[in-house]
């Protein structure tokens, strides 16, 4: 066997187990774990097929953000994990189910699917084999896809707005500025003189 | 040699575990949500398997806007359930409906 068929045996069996074990893992910070072993393999497998931009960019966003984010919930909910598993073994048959139906339907399209001859023809010239993985990218993705890109961004702002304002709460002991309030409080009515006569008090 | 069919066997097969997974933890929200990242993952293995075998950069954008979407998805599913932990004291989803108007 080659070393790229090894390099894949590996990694997507890597790929497999964990995901495998992110689904029926007990604790649900062993899923958190075994789904950041998921993405590392997934970049592996990646960079086995050449796209190291995204192979980066996976252990980025994923591991460095999305799978510090579900730890962080994970931990900060004090969440009593065992009742959430009762339905355990109750919801398995339906699971199997479902999925044997998806699996038989996925291996007929495998049977009858014949792949046309890769790397032929002229959709080859779209990548250019001197420049490196994330030149092409980035030639690519600012002129064809420069919409595309914008628009992933204000996904993200909105994203991140939406996160804000869902998670943000106001405290009621801290005091805050009222701008409002101070432009409106004037001297006649905050000021209220008193004349006291000498010897006696308010 | 590895074709184009492992990878796509493989992705079928983290597809199946990602929809398995759904079935599996109906009531925990936070294991539904990273099931849903695994067949986000197995989109994406099928998409970059595509792009280095037809030699088309497409694919590998389209993968990184999935990214894109998958990581705005996952907040903004945290910021409900930590939102929805707040008012109810459980993230159980039997009793999400609670929410509706």
């Amino acid at each position: 066997m080659q070393a790229s068929g090894v390099i894949f045996y590996f990694f997507s069996f890597i790929v497999v187990f964990s995901a495998t074990l992110v689904v029926v893992s007990r604790n649900p910070v062993h899923s958190v774990l075994w789904l950041i072993l998921t993405f590392f393999g997934a970049s592996g497998l990646f960079i086995l097929l050449g796209a190291e931009f995204l192979a980066l960019m996976l252990m980025i966003v994923y591991v460095g953000a999305v799978a510090v984010l579900f730890m962080f919930v994970v931990m900060m909910l004090n969440i009593n994990f065992r009742d959430l598993k009762s339905g355990f073994t109750r919801y398995l048959p339906v699971g199997l189910l479902i999925g044997l139906v998806l699996f038989v339907e996925l291996s007929l399209i495998f049977g009858d699917w014949i792949p046309i001859n890769f790397m032929n023809g002229s959709i080859q010239k779209a990548v250019d084999l001197e420049l490196e993985n994330t030149k092409q990218l980035g030639r690519v993705l600012y002129t064809d896809y420069i919409l595309y890109f914008q628009l992933a961004g204000i996904i993200l702002l909105i994203a991140m707005i939406g996160a804000i304002v869902l998670t943000h709460q106001r405290k009621r002991a801290v005091k805050r500025q009222d701008v409002l309030t101070q432009m409106y409080r004037d001297p006649e009515r905050s000021i209220e003189l008193k004349d006291i006569k000498p010897g006696q008090g308010l | 040699m590895i074709e184009i069919q492992h990878f796509l066997a493989l992705s079928s097969m983290l597809f199946l575990i990602g929809v398995f997974g759904i079935f599996l933890n109906r009531k925990n929200v936070i294991i539904l949500l990273m099931s849903i990242e695994v067949i986000l993952l197995a989109v994406n293995i099928n998409f970059v398997s595509f792009s280095y075998f037809l030699g088309d950069l497409t694919g590998q954008v389209f993968t990184l806007f999935i990214l894109t979407v998958a990581a705005a998805e996952a907040a903004i599913g945290l910021a409900i359930l930590v939102c929805f932990f707040r008012n109810k004291g459980s993230i159980a989803v039997e009793d999400v409906n609670v929410m509706k108007g």
